[in-house]
């Protein structure tokens, strides 16, 4: 061996030539590592899978000439951004490429961003200055920023862009979950302009809530709250038999009764026992609460509570004082205040407690609570911060109660704890507590939810724009917020809208629901007579809408007041009455109105003015229409109406005046029968 | 010298190659209880949903015997292109046969060929293809707009919350879906159409012109959405990403 190694030495280093050499031969080598590295890189290999692809292609020469080789880069120094993924990403900006399957090939989809402006990692994350798939894309070494998951990409808009932006509905849905199912309750959200991020759900105060249930469906609701209603916003705790009873106990013995609640109502149900039905239809509790229907379908509203199981819940008394003004339990509350007579709380009443799953508590024996259990109750609704989002009389709101998450998209990995055989990244992290929260440990109190897959990555998506880079973005670059409205009607009519929650439903200067139409305008729009009329007896203008305006029996005083407020402050300074004619238009111009409807615009596609020849279901009736509304409302809304409607349905014809003239002449030609000249002033 | 170096160069790589790829260690399939002899779909196909995300509803397969019954027990496995996610990707179907997943398409915008697969009594796999649609940016601007204009009457499927005007309407208009007959329009002739109403094309003036209520950018987002939903599929549709 000695000698053999002897030998090899000698013919190598034997003498100063042959040393020489050898070693100019290894430095020749270790020379060539670099180039070679340069040779072999990987950009450099699709480049040229990139140059052979295009090659064939019917436009291989425009193609080819766009095609700059060598490693890319697209530098902003006011974004910090060194992104060279461009080096590999040969056709991004090819729209013709559109065919191409395989990455790194594939054209970037339009946006309203340019490559150019933006850079890629803005958007997408990952290592911009990295030359290598693994660097670029991946967590390696010192770098914490892995490239985003595709399913969660609409959080980077959400960085600069504060307001709804049309194009993300993934981050919209996951910022109004968050809102919706009060999330923000426990875990403070300080949004980057600074702004809380408020809850909109509308948990019920439990200060009175033995008035309104029992002991039992309390057992039952905190063991499983879906179980009542699949629609709850209230979590699953995943409380023992023993938790729930003990909570159950001290809710009911910390409950104070109201006076009201407990009035007994001499008035007896219809004996028709169709009666409730049609009571309930009338009243169009449907607009807002949902019920099951015999093939499992939930069919309602989702303004209010499930009523599916109602009968299991409340109390007959809690519920007759409810109906006749929820505002005595519930100040705030969402539901209008229907004025009901006393017969009609008693049929409505007995219809909704009809309404009942008798296997829902069947098996829920509960037998009376000992002190102790009351007591252990309450620490267990202080541990589990009941009051975060319920009033609970003697129980303080917590603070702090859960961790805050305005930086939560920027939380370091090293600091998070993952479950065996889930993936080491901050989206799967956040994703992953969302959909198990209490596999994370013992103890967690975070409870589960019942939020669907997409429901999830919207919120993770919501939740990854919130971030270091999102809270120190200088204003000039990020789009703010549109301001959230507080409007509120003042005086005798304000209070009265409140207490029928007009803004449930409606919206006035960008405060209220859009389920029923934007009244901003109402008092250019329509005539005094029929806004008297309709509010005494609302008949639908929509024929196709299930969801209507109910009636609430209101007082021609009440009516009186309403109307005036909205007459006078509703005004479109845009629209001038006075514009109009007051005689009436002459026939000609009403018949080539006519012609216009039927022919050039063709109106009857989605409006009825005949009901034997129209069938038009989308936009509203018009049979009536020149009872209904202004002719200057009409002149108005035929020239442009987005501008006094944003979002309607309604095209924009850009008219010439003479058109809409002829139009509003017509329409305004249509009038109800029997109170034609009441209309006017 | 050159060749040395290529050799010398191949080798390093296979030899990072093979030390770099993870290999996970493939969890055992559930054994089947019992064996189909077809597979179909129940719902779940053709759905349409934004590049990357969730389907809205999840993917349901039933497995069938020769006469057509539902077989319980059954095993049931889900591939795709790369990017796209199952949750479950496979399992047993339950008492009335059927087995159901939710399905997260890839990232990229396109249509994208689903395979079920089971196994029947020879142990020859039976397998189905199911497709999906995934959206891009500006299809999903598209789509938002369809919702808003277009859908009341160009989907003759009615909702609860939602009654189509289809029927009421003398002159039907096209479903988008309706690719051989759409696909057929330029998109040039599209654009005419909806910004300048039917009568631009000679057609029905039941169709109002849009052109002063949507911009030139949400033009081009509708007809890239009546492109991407349409079926047969449209030459501007996206590619097709399918299992290689």
């Amino acid at each position: 061996m000695k000698e053999k190694l002897k030998s090899l030495w000698q013919t190598l280093f034997g003498d100063s030539v042959r040393a020489f050499g050898v070693v100019s031969l290894v430095f020749l080598f270790s020379l060539a590592i670099a180039p070679a590295k340069n040779h072999f890189s990987e950009w450099r290999h699709y480049q040229h899978g990139y140059v052979k692809m295009i090659r064939n292609r019917s436009d291989a020469v425009t193609l080819q000439r766009h095609f700059e080789g060598g490693i890319q880069q697209i530098w902003l120094p006011d974004l910090a951004v060194v992104d060279r993924c461009t080096s590999c990403h040969v056709g991004l900006k090819e729209a013709s490429l559109g065919d191409v399957a395989t990455q790194p090939y594939r054209p970037h989809p339009a946006i309203p961003h340019k490559i150019d402006q933006f850079g890629c990692t803005m958007c997408h994350r990952g290592q911009g200055a990295a030359t290598t798939a693994a660097e670029a894309h991946s967590s390696t070494l010192a770098w914490e920023q892995p490239i985003l998951p595709a399913k969660y990409i609409e959080s980077s808009c959400g960085e600069c862009h504060r307001g709804t932006v049309p194009g993300t509905p993934q981050l919209s849905q996951g910022r109004h979950l968050l809102s919706r199912y009060g999330c923000v309750r426990c875990h403070a959200v300080k949004l980057p302009d600074g702004k809380i991020m408020k809850a909109t759900d509308d948990p019920p105060s439990l200060s009175h809530i033995a008035d309104k249930t029992t002991r039992e469906w309390i057992y039952a609701w905190l063991k499983d709250p879906q179980a009542y209603a699949a629609t709850a916003t209230m979590p699953n705790f995943k409380l023992s038999d023993d938790d729930a009873r003990d909570i159950s106990a001290f809710l009911l013995a910390n409950s104070t009764p109201l006076p009201a609640d407990t009035a007994v109502l001499s008035a007896k149900a219809s004996p028709d026992p169709a009666a409730g039905a049609s009571l309930y239809g009338e009243s169009f509790c449907s607009s807002c609460h949902a019920v099951q229907n015999a093939a499992g379908n939930l069919v309602g509203g989702d303004v209010g509570p499930e009523l599916t199981r109602v009968g299991n819940k409340v109390k007959l008394e809690w519920l007759q004082a409810w109906l006749r003004n929820p505002r005595n339990y519930d100040e705030e509350t969402a539901m209008p205040h229907y004025r009901l007579n006393d017969p009609q709380v008693a049929t409505l009443s007995a219809f909704l407690l009809a309404k009942t799953d008798s296997d829902l508590l069947a098996n829920v024996h509960l037998e009376a609570a000992t002190p102790d259990q009351i007591a252990h109750g309450k620490r267990l609704v202080s541990d589990y911060g009941c009051a975060s989002c319920h009033e609970i009389s003697g129980i303080k709101k917590p603070e702090n109660f859960a961790p805050e998450l305005s930086r939560i998209g920027s939380k370091p990995v090293t600091q998070l704890v993952f479950l065996p055989g889930m993936q080491h990244t901050l989206p799967d992290y956040i994703a992953t507590k969302i959909k198990q929260p209490r596999s994370f440990g013992q103890g967690l109190k975070m409870p589960q939810y019942a939020f669907t897959p997409a429901q999830i990555d919207s919120l993770a998506t919501a939740l990854l724009a919130l971030n270091d880079r999102a809270a120190t973005l200088p204003p000039s670059l990020t789009v703010a917020a549109k301001p959230e409205s507080d409007y509120r009607p003042a005086g005798k009519a304000g209070k009265l809208m409140h207490d029928l929650a007009c803004f449930s439903c409606h919206r006035i200067n960008g405060h209220g629901g859009d389920m029923a139409p934007d009244l901003t305008w109402e008092g250019s729009s329509v005539q005094r007579q029929w806004l008297v009329e309709f509010l005494k007896n609302p008949n639908t203008l929509r024929p196709a809408l299930i969801r209507r305006m109910p009636r609430f029996n209101l007082t021609d005083g009440e009516i009186n007041e309403l109307t005036d407020y909205m007459m006078t402050v509703y005004q479109n300074p845009a629209i001038d009455r006075d514009s109009m004619p007051l005689g009436g238009y002459p026939q000609g111009q009403i018949e080539l109105g006519k012609q216009l409807f039927y022919g050039k615009y063709a109106c009857q596609g989605c409006h009825i003015v005949d009901t034997k020849t129209d069938k038009g279901y989308i936009g509203p009736t018009l049979t009536q229409v020149g009872s209904r509304l202004t002719a200057a409302w009409i002149f108005g809304w035929m020239k442009n109406p987005q501008a006094l409607r944003p979002g309607s349905t309604e095209p924009n014809r850009a008219m010439s005046d003479e058109d809409a003239r002829a139009l509003t002449a017509f329409l305004m030609s249509q009038k109800s029968r029997g109170k034609t000249e009441v209309a006017k002033r | 010298m050159i060749r040395s170096f290529l050799t010398i160069g191949t080798l390093f790589t296979a030899v990072l190659a093979t030390s770099c790829s993870h290999k996970t260690a493939a969890t055992p399939l559930p054994a089947p209880t019992a064996f189909g002899a077809a597979i179909v779909e129940s719902s779940g196909g053709k759905q349409i949903a934004q590049a990357g995300t969730a389907l809205p509803q999840p993917l349901v397969v039933q497995v069938n015997d020769e006469q057509g019954t539902a077989v319980a027990a059954a095993l049931v496995e889900f591939s795709a292109a790369p990017g796209v996610a199952f949750d479950p990707s496979y399992g047993l179907t339950d008492s009335s046969g059927q087995f159901t997943t939710n399905v997260t398409l890839g990232g990229m915008a396109g249509r994208y060929k689903l395979t079920a697969s089971t196994t029947d009594k020879s142990r020859k796999k039976v397998a189905l293809t199911i497709e999906e649609i995934a959206l891009s940016y500006q299809q999903t601007l598209g789509r938002q707009l369809n919702d808003q204009y277009c859908e009341r009457c160009h989907n003759p499927e009615s909702t609860v919350e939602r009654v189509s005007n289809f029927d009421n309407l003398e002159i039907k208009p096209h479903p988008f879906t309706e690719g051989d007959t759409l696909n057929k329009f330029t998109d040039v002739d599209l654009s005419a159409i909806i910004s300048h109403g039917g009568p631009a094309l000679n057609k029905s003036a039941l169709m109002p012109a849009w052109g002063n209520t949507l911009s030139k950018s949400d033009l081009q987002a509708l007809i890239s959405y009546i492109r991407a939903v349409s079926d047969p599929p449209n030459r501007n549709a996206g590619p097709v990403f399918a299992k290689n």
